[in-house]
């Protein structure tokens, strides 16, 4: 451990004067009695099998325990108050991760013990893990549109991956094209994870930030495409007025049509599906996840009830079944392995645990906010999005690439005075605001500003007139 | 007025309460609560949502109107509408329908390590200061979590004796992902990437370990169990070669059992040129005790969620962390931690890595709590931990392989680590009961198991976990659970194969799941292919 | 809706030279010595455990059966009798009293019995009839795949099979070879085929699994083999239902119990020779790159020199070890118990050549390796 810790190393104790409270059996007597019980000399009888130049003959080297909670608190305490939070500042952050308000129900539901601690019981002792997670299921299927939502993956890089792959076994085609602006960290992923059974290209976006749809169709002349990969919207917010023609593109050349969409944005913009999206997937951290410094992330992956696409879900779906008792909702999990079509054997992925908790705070979000509060959503950020690249283009120094498109959430700003995007944030930062994520895959003058719903009309204006007196 | 003397005066007998029998009379909640979209009506509302300001919507009009028709949505999702407080209740109440590690003496979902996860750390987790925190701030700004980060890779490589360790995993199966993608890259880089195109593994391993490599597009060798429970020594010798490019593997198994060989199973694989990659999952028993890296291991994986005490959360998020040797760190995803002595950073110029394995940089929640969960016990308590656990395990098996009809498949007579398969063949071939059923009835007890994953090498398997968190009295109690369940199978048999008797809901009838033209995913699927409505 | 009617038949005697120390119920003189050293029937009980077994899980069905120990004494009153045999049952009467059965129109078999009351419930439907049959186990050799695991599991299957869909796959009937014995050696002979209801265990897991790893990968079994094969060459396909069903993911429908032929091309593949016999397969293979996949049969792992001996040492050598795929879904080897393949060519420096650890193929891309013995 190199740094001291804020709270000063605790004094090490030479041996724990009593049980650790989260070791009942540690205390002395009770070991003693238990070992008897068993008929052993000590717990070293019951490491018999590994052989000794394996035992590890000393204690391991780690800072002295802080074994009272009070210690602990005042330990944790310090390191996190040498963070800042976006609450105490004004943050214009966004770039996958957004600053949506977390609703107080949100907080309490997914903070119940019940489901906090739970993990894989059956549909009777654990029904409310399984109705939370239909439910889950069923509201983000309304809000896309689809009959079929699977249980959450790790995150939205892993949805777009596992769509595509999805895709390449539905239609046994080898290339993927990836059409909109993606940003670098999510390519990365989806390229690295697709390689062993697909090649990603990426067909660039034209100048004015939209798919290059001539590019598009001669990439899909070969008919070797498995799926056009469309965003909506894009990395720097844009939403693309070719969309619906990708799909028509796609499905021409026998292609599926994948679309990634963040469901923030649903209740304004048109579902994937109802333009031809064959798969919708993407992130669900903006219905009421926090941020927690990138840790609140969550995948979907959305189709409609068509068997070919259902076999080739690799995640668990759970479906509503009745049960011996009239009137009396089941639940289980669909046995989709075991449908008369075929798998396909290639490319398959695995299961593990990902992230279903924070798909009942998605449940708990979508049904706080109902159809109206989605639409009042939708409206409040495109319309602050709008609000605010108007502002920052007055702004001298400051230009909007693309100002003409519809943005959501994230928009691009360019900065065209002496300084970069990175030498704009610092001087924001000594005054008390985080501008926006600069994009290190483009050019240092470049930078992904976002707004939401709780972002004010004061809180654009302060930072237009921020940036007056240092974007020159 | 004085109320009117009683005719007699109650007795100290009858004032008295007889004591409790021996088993709780559990019955979960039953709130036979509907589902979400029944409840409500139009017009309610469960939270307001900011409106534009006046002064905005006059500046910018409806910025949706710039896009065509096709773009925007023509009707509203039908979600359902619910005042706040219904919302609340309806989870509430489902929530009660959910039987939590907090609640049962859970040491019946083997594998799972479902250790207690202290309150105390859900705190910092909520902290604004860890919350509402943006992944993209200056690192400037985040000193502190960063150095909770820099601080728990150290705990970690000296608690596995690796060289370097990413947090960035997203879970345990996401970890083995992430070795796996180390390994391709590692050989890819030697020009070796085509002939290496094996991974070994064994049958007791997770199935995750032999998915990821399949995943990554490597063929998966699997070694099954000798008579002894061990994976086939011989069986590696004849698998590994040129074509080797790694050795996936658990230890202890699934089943407890050390592998005792595991020093030789990594030697076999690096003489024919391949590295080995240990999946710790299965580490609460040897924490202090054994390392990977004394073993000989290129890479290991640690679950957060597991050992390190981060709650399961219904199956996630979770948390992973890979460790590895020097020679391997070059690879390891981007960014790692870095510090210079005086400032924490992030670092992502790393040319060899194999990049982003999820957006940012881990399930920062999960990371603050496993840090504070290993602060809070030190060297002596993470050795009191396994230790214990191991203790637990042993003294349960003592309990347990009492139960008529139970038995301990292989390695007889030797101890187990922190769990053990079970078979409940005897038990079955005497009453007809399967496994399955039994853990059923268990759940009429207010607690739970899980058999094994498919297929069963053990039949009518049960795999037991106490871990360190369970009282000598609660492992009593789980115990008396199962003889009594054991007791019913074979003097009422009926009444276990009809279990859940006192449970949320009864028998599902899961058939439907089966068929395309029966399953319903979501309400609107149900509602369509169910009901017959136009959605 | 009338309720399914299910035929009973119970070899009164099978099983009784076990319990004794004979290798076998089959004759009157064995019978005699058997009761004579103090066997005791107890085909009638496990029977009778079946039927409890399928009653308690619910089934509903009309019973039909023989007259006395062969069914009706221990199926209670509640049946319908369709035969009535001597009080010394011979296998003549399991036959008749099975052809009885499916004149009642029966629409699920079960019979008590050894493997040869499965042959004897075999030379009364036929081999290949489509009826479901399915074996409680009482004999004393049970070599054949028609078998349930225990006499519960017969009434689980029969219950399971009640409810609806549940698939019928074929299955090997097996018995001892009375040629091979009287040249002094034991044999397992291949007598044909029967239809059984096949109840998989529960693919899915609650704890979240592992989705690229199926039990039942015929079809990624099929998709190894075709990558290792070049186009044009021949898949020589051992008896077995998991080579029928790699067939049928390679387009072919081939019967489970002969030997067969494929031709693969860039498509699909074609059936070149269908129940082929040695020299048959030695005259197809000359010249030509051969593959072969062999799949374990019947229960014990036997893999070579039991219900393929047109698999000579010949042709063995011709297509070499390293065309030689050893094909097994996981679910099947989990059964085998950790007991290992087997293999009797009649040709003992091959046997000692095939002995060691194989690649058994278990899917695309997975390989399990797998013990093979003499």
């Amino acid at each position: 451990m190199t740094a001291t810790p804020p709270s000063g190393p605790a004094p090490r104790a030479a041996q724990a004067p009593h049980a650790h409270p989260y070791i009942p059996n540690s205390a002395p007597e009770v070991k003693r009695a238990m070992l008897e019980a068993i008929g052993a000399a000590g717990v070293e009888d019951f490491y018999a099998d590994i052989p000794e130049e394996l035992r590890l003959r000393r204690p391991l080297d780690l800072p002295a325990p802080l074994r009272s909670e009070a210690q602990l608190v005042r330990h944790v305490g310090g390191l996190l108050a040498r963070n800042t939070s976006t609450r105490e500042v004004l943050s214009f952050l966004g770039a996958g991760c957004y600053p949506h308000h977390v609703p107080a129900v949100v907080d309490e539901v997914v903070n119940r013990s019940e489901f906090l601690t739970a993990y894989a019981g059956e549909p009777y002792e654990d029904h409310g893990r399984f109705q939370a997670m239909w439910e889950y299921q069923s509201l983000m299927a309304e809000l896309l549109a689809a009959e079929v939502v699977n249980v959450p993956v790790y995150d939205g890089f892993q949805a777009a991956g596992t769509a595509l792959r999805m895709a390449g076994r539905c239609t046994g085609r080898a290339r993927v094209l990836a059409v909109s602006d993606t940003g670098p960290d999510k390519l990365s992923k989806v390229v690295d994870y697709l390689r062993p059974e697909h090649q990603l290209v990426t067909v660039p976006v034209r100048a004015d930030g939209r798919a290059d749809l001539d590019a598009v169709r001669a990439e899909l002349a070969a008919g070797d495409v498995a799926a056009v990969w469309a965003e909506a919207p894009g990395y720097a917010g844009l939403v693309d007025e070719g969309l619906p023609e990708l799909g028509e593109l796609a499905h021409a050349a026998g292609a599926l049509y994948v679309v990634g969409c963040n469901p923030a944005s649903l209740g304004v913009l048109a579902p994937p599906s109802s333009y031809g999206a064959d798969i919708a997937c993407g992130d669900i951290q903006p219905l009421g996840i926090h941020m927690s410094y990138g840790g609140g992330n969550a995948g979907f992956v959305a189709t409609q009830d068509d068997e070919r696409l259902v076999a080739e879900f690799p995640t668990r779906l759970f479906g509503l079944v009745p049960t011996a008792v009239e009137g009396e909702y089941g639940f289980g999990d669909v046995a989709f392995e075991r449908t008369s079509f075929a798998v396909r054997e290639e490319g398959k992925e695995w299961v593990g645990t990902a992230a279903a908790l924070h798909g009942i705070a998605a449940g708990v979000y979508l049904s706080l906010m109902g159809p109206h509060g989605m639409r009042e959503l939708g409206e409040t950020v495109l319309a602050r999005t709008a609000y605010a690249k108007q502002r920052l283009a007055d702004v001298p120094g400051v230009a909007i690439p693309h100002a003409d498109a519809v943005h959501f959430a994230d928009f691009p700003v360019r900065f065209t005075g002496s300084r970069t995007a990175g030498e704009v944030n610092a001087a924001l930062r000594e005054r008390g605001i985080f501008g926006g994520a600069v994009r290190t895959d483009r050019d240092p003058r470049e930078a992904l500003y976002c707004v939401t719903e709780t972002h004010t009309a004061d809180d654009i204006d302060l930072l237009a007139d921020t940036l007056k007196e240092i974007a020159q | 007025m004085s109320a009117p003397k009683p005719a007699t005066e109650p007795t100290r007998e009858e004032a008295r309460i007889a004591p409790k029998p021996p088993l709780r009379r559990f019955h979960q909640a039953r709130w036979d609560e509907q589902l979400i979209f029944e409840l409500g009506t139009p017009g309610e509302r469960g939270i307001s949502v900011p409106a534009p300001e006046p002064e905005v919507r006059e500046a910018v009009g409806d910025p949706a109107a710039a896009l065509p028709a096709a773009l925007r949505r023509s009707t509203p999702p039908a979600l359902p509408e619910l005042g706040q407080q219904q919302v609340l209740r309806h989870y509430l109440r489902l929530s009660q329908e959910n039987l939590g590690a907090d609640l049962n003496i859970d040491v019946g979902q083997g594998t799972c390590t479902m250790k207690y996860s202290p309150k105390v750390n859900d705190t910092f987790t909520r902290d604004p200061r860890v919350a509402a925190l943006h992944p993209l701030q200056d690192a400037s700004t985040v000193q502190g979590v960063l150095e909770i980060l820099h601080r728990l890779e150290g705990l970690l490589k000296e608690i596995s004796g690796m060289d370097r360790v990413s947090l960035q995993p997203a879970a345990g199966s996401s970890a083995i992902w992430t070795n796996v993608a180390m390994i391709r890259a590692y050989f890819a880089a030697r020009g070796e990437a085509e002939e290496r195109d094996e991974v070994i593994t064994t049958s007791f391993s997770h199935p995750s370990n032999a998915a990821c490599a399949k995943t990554a597009g490597y063929r998966v060798i699997t070694l099954p169990p000798d008579a002894d429970g061990y994976p086939d020594i011989e069986a590696l010798r004849a698998a590994a070669g040129p074509r080797t490019a790694a050795l996936l593997i658990t230890n202890p198994e699934d089943t407890g059992i050390y592998n005792p060989r595991i020093a030789e199973f990594v030697r076999i694989v690096h003489e024919a040129g391949g590295l080995c990659a240990y999946d710790q999952a299965n580490a609460n028993g040897i924490l202090g005790i054994t390392r990977a890296r004394e073993a000989g291991f290129d890479l290991c994986h640690f679950n957060l969620h597991k050992t390190f005490s981060t709650p399961h959360a219904c199956g996630g998020p979770a948390a992973g962390a890979c460790g590895v040797t020097e020679a391997l760190a070059p690879y390891l995803p981007s960014p790692t931690v870095e510090f210079d002595g005086t400032d924490y950073r992030l670092e992502a110029d790393r040319a060899e890595s194999i990049g982003s394995v999820r957006p940012f940089y881990g399930v920062i929640p999960n990371l603050v709590r496993a840090y504070a969960w290993i602060m809070s016990l030190g060297a002596e308590g993470l050795r009191e931990t396994a230790e214990i656990a191991v203790l637990n395990n042993n003294y349960l098996l003592a309990k347990v392989s009492a139960i008529h009809g139970v038995s301990v498949p292989y390695a007889q007579g030797r101890p187990r680590l922190e769990q053990v398969r079970y078979s409940w063949e005897r038990l079955h071939d005497d009453t007809g009961v399967h496994s399955e059923e039994i853990g059923l009835r268990a759940a009429d007890f207010g607690t739970h198991y899980w058999t094994s994953h498919h297929p069963y090498l053990v039949p009518e398997p049960m795999t037991l976990e106490p871990t360190e968190s369970y009282s000598r009295a609660d492992l009593d109690e789980y115990a008396a659970i199962l003889t009594e369940v054991a007791r019913e199978a074979y003097e009422d048999t009926g009444t276990v194969r009809t279990a859940p008797h006192r449970s949320t809901v009864h028998r599902t009838k899961e058939d439907t799941l089966e068929s395309p033209a029966t399953w319903a995913v979501t309400w609107r699927a149900y509602r369509r292919k169910i009901l017959g409505e136009s959605v | 809706m009338s309720a399914v009617r299910i035929g009973l038949v119970v070899n009164p005697v099978a099983g009784l030279g076990g319990r004794v120390g004979l290798k076998g119920s089959d004759g009157a003189a064995v019978q005699t010595r058997a009761l004579a050293l103090g066997a005791v029937p107890c085909a009638g009980e496990r029977a009778a455990v079946a039927l409890a077994e399928l009653r308690a899980r619910g089934g509903e069905f009309e019973l039909y059966t023989a007259a006395g120990p062969m069914g009706a004494t221990l199926a209670g009153t509640a049946c319908h009798t369709v035969h009535r045999p001597p009080a010394v049952t011979s296998p003549d009467d399991t036959v008749a009293a099975v052809r009885a059965l499916v004149a009642a129109g029966v629409g699920l078999l079960l019979f008590a019995g050894g493997d040869g009351t499965a042959r004897d419930v075999l030379r009364a439907v036929g081999d290949g009839s489509t009826l479901p049959v399915l074996g409680v186990p009482t004999g004393v050799k049970m070599h054949s795949a028609v078998f349930a695991v225990n006499p519960r599991a017969a009434g689980e299957v029969a219950a399971a099979y009640l409810r609806g869909g549940v698939d019928v796959r074929r299955c090997e009937v097996m018995d001892r070879d009375p040629e091979a014995l009287r040249a002094g050696r034991l044999a397992s002979r291949l007598y044909g085929w029967l239809s059984v209801p096949h109840v998989p265990v529960r693919v899915q897991s609650r704890k979240a699994g592992s989705a690229a790893v199926s039990p039942e990968s015929a079809g990624g079994i099929a998709a190894e083999l075709r990558a290792r094969m070049s186009p044009g060459s021949l898949l020589v396909l051992g008896p077995g239902t998991t080579t029928r069903a790699v067939a049928a993911a390679l387009g072919v429908d081939v019967s489970p119990d002969g030997v067969n032929v494929l031709e693969t091309g860039r498509g699909s593949a074609a059936l070149l020779a269908q129940d082929a016999n040695a020299d048959g397969l030695l005259a197809l293979t000359h010249a030509r790159e051969a593959h072969l996949a062999l799949t374990p049969i019947g229960g014990q792992g036997f893999l070579l020199g039991r219900g393929n001996q047109q698999l000579t040492p010949d042709l063995l050598r011709r297509v070499g070890p390293a065309r030689m795929a050893i094909v097994c879904t996981e679910a099947k080897l989990a059964a085998l118990g950790g007991r290992p393949l087997l293999v009797d060519t009649g040709d003992e420096e091959l046997d000692a050549a095939l002995t060691g650890h194989h690649r058994v193929i278990t899917g695309r891309r997975t390989t399990t390796m797998y013990r093979l013995v003499s």
